[in-house]
């Protein structure tokens, strides 16, 4: 039998969060935005069919970057659990708080006990009856959960879009507002990278490299009981209507 | 592996899972389902019976429409129940039979249907909502054999396809699936109904005529069935009805209703016939 040698905990756990950062940090970033009729979730992602973005429960969504099969994995075992328990409570106790609170033990036991930690980092949102109450989970792949406020980035070079979107974001904006925000700040780590990119990023409602058909664009709306008499807040825009939405002032 | 089947949060399940709540609560949590349980010996003590519902199709769409008693006995139990609900966006459902174990099927039901729609990202064909209804009435067999019996009426439209005809399909409790043509109704005034919808359906209707129809069945049905509750013009209580069309289930309002309750009354009273 081969000897083994030791290896502090430190080290086994820096070296597992150095794996898990690189495997997210490959991919395109997503972004999360409340506004003053919802909040909107925004993905870079060409595929029209395989979805970061996706519906846990009435006024819950979830999104997600990193591998697609770790991630529509915790994406299933949310809906699961949130119509167990929407269906042995009530539809008014399933909570993000909740469900991001049970993401968090998942994603800690994987990340100590199983061979390799999750290559994920989740956001879970809810909206509230106004923008104050809207709620915003940060989820990363250790385990660790943060309560953001009003907006959040992440994927690759997460902490770009989190800057540009700290520039801009203001509470009580419109969708087509909030997209806007959401497209400049999903730009800003390509603005970076080109020559003289610093600059140019300055003037970030010139860059509309981003077309709307490479966008994922769902949205959690305030109002759902009003205005369309259904208990589901969750909505996808395609993207004609995104592309409305970017250009409309 | 063991930590993750003692949360209930099944990381790593991911391969194989079914979209289906029935069969994953079925697996995991069973006390949940409505039918979860063996009976103990015994005889059952009386429990509240919802009664009749009727559904028919008109021109572009399905209407369903269901009186709000439910009787004990020779008890009147509850006046004011709903025995007719969205099952989602394109489909509705009607129930018959033992109330308790009834509303909790349809509750299952709806939950059914869109945890599909959820990990799918599609919906469910209206083929497939029905067999899954199918499957739910069956897994009540055994609680229909002590006398707690559920029968549903399912009405809805494919939106898949090219045309959009409402749809009605009805069961028996071993979870037969039977697809009906213009217009069934079930429960213990259905055979008063059905003879009224039959006398008054036609092809062609439009959804305000479909409603009409719908309501003087219902009312027939109240005559001469003594666990039907007519509409009740002092409560001001009226059928509960909804309408599926392309645009999605939608419940007809109280005013509607009122108008044509109204309407039936007045032209039977001044007519002053038997029926």
């Amino acid at each position: 039998m081969a000897q083994q040698f030791y290896v502090s905990p430190e080290q086994v756990m820096k070296d597992r969060a150095d794996f898990a950062r690189k495997g997210i940090a490959r991919g395109k970033s997503v972004v999360v935005v409340s506004f003053l009729g919802g909040i909107a979730l925004v993905a870079e992602n060409p595929s029209p069919t395989l979805h970061k973005i996706g519906e846990i429960y009435d006024r819950i969504a979830f999104a997600a970057v990193g591998k697609y099969n770790e991630f529509e994995s915790l994406r299933q075992a949310g809906v699961r659990y949130a119509d167990v328990r929407g269906y042995s409570y009530d539809r008014a106790d399933v909570t993000a708080r909740g469900l991001a609170s049970v993401y968090a033990q998942s994603l800690g036991t994987v990340f100590t006990a199983e061979q390799k930690p999750f290559e994920v980092e989740l956001a879970v949102a809810e909206v509230g009856e106004r923008q104050g109450e809207d709620h915003i989970f940060r989820l990363n792949f250790d385990g660790s959960i943060a309560d953001e406020s009003g907006f959040l980035a992440m994927g690759g070079k997460a902490d770009l879009v989190q800057a540009a979107l700290e520039k801009r974001w203001r509470a009580g904006a419109s969708l087509g507002q909030a997209l806007r925000w959401a497209v400049a700040a999903l730009e800003s780590p390509r603005l970076d990278a080109a020559p003289g990119g610093a600059a140019r990023s300055e003037v970030p409602d010139q860059a509309a490299a981003l077309a709307a058909a490479t966008l994922e664009v769902a949205v959690l709306d305030r109002n759902v009981s009003r205005v369309r008499g259904s208990h589901r807040a969750f909505r996808r825009l395609n993207a004609a209507t995104v592309a409305t939405q970017l250009a409309a002032d | 592996m063991d930590a993750h089947n003692r949360t209930e949060f099944p990381a790593l399940e991911g391969g194989g899972s079914s979209s289906s709540f029935l069969d994953h609560v079925t697996r995991s949590n069973p006390g949940l389902l409505p039918f979860g349980r063996a009976l103990p010996a015994g005889t059952m003590p009386a429990t509240p019976h919802g009664t009749t519902i009727v559904a028919l199709s008109f021109e572009g769409g399905v209407l369903m429409a269901g009186d709000r008693r439910a009787t004990m006995g020779s008890m009147i139990a509850n006046r004011h129940l709903e025995k007719v609900f969205p099952a989602d966006a394109y489909s509705v459902l009607g129930i018959a039979g033992t109330a308790g174990i009834a509303i909790d099927m349809v509750r299952l039901f709806q939950v059914e249907l869109e945890h599909y729609e959820k990990i799918e990202g599609t919906l469910l064909s209206l083929e497939g909502k029905a067999n899954r209804l199918g499957a739910m009435v069956r897994a009540n067999l055994p609680m229909a054999m002590q006398g707690l019996s559920v029968v549903p009426l399912f009405a809805g439209i494919e939106t898949a396809g090219p045309v959009t005809t409402g749809r009605l399909f009805s069961y028996d409790v071993t979870g037969g699936r039977y697809e009906e043509l213009e217009h069934h109704s079930v429960g213990s005034g259905s055979v008063f109904a059905r003879g009224a919808l039959k006398k008054l359906w036609r092809p062609g209707l439009t959804a305000e005529q479909a409603l009409e129809v719908a309501v003087e069945a219902l009312y027939d049905a109240s005559d001469d069935d003594s666990a039907t509750g007519g509409p009740d013009l002092v409560r001001r209580l009226w059928p509960v009805v909804y309408v599926v069309t392309h645009d999605g289930a939608a419940r007809v309002g109280d005013d509607a209703l009122a108008g044509v309750v109204e309407t039936i009354v007045t032209r039977r009273s001044v007519e002053r016939r038997e029926a």
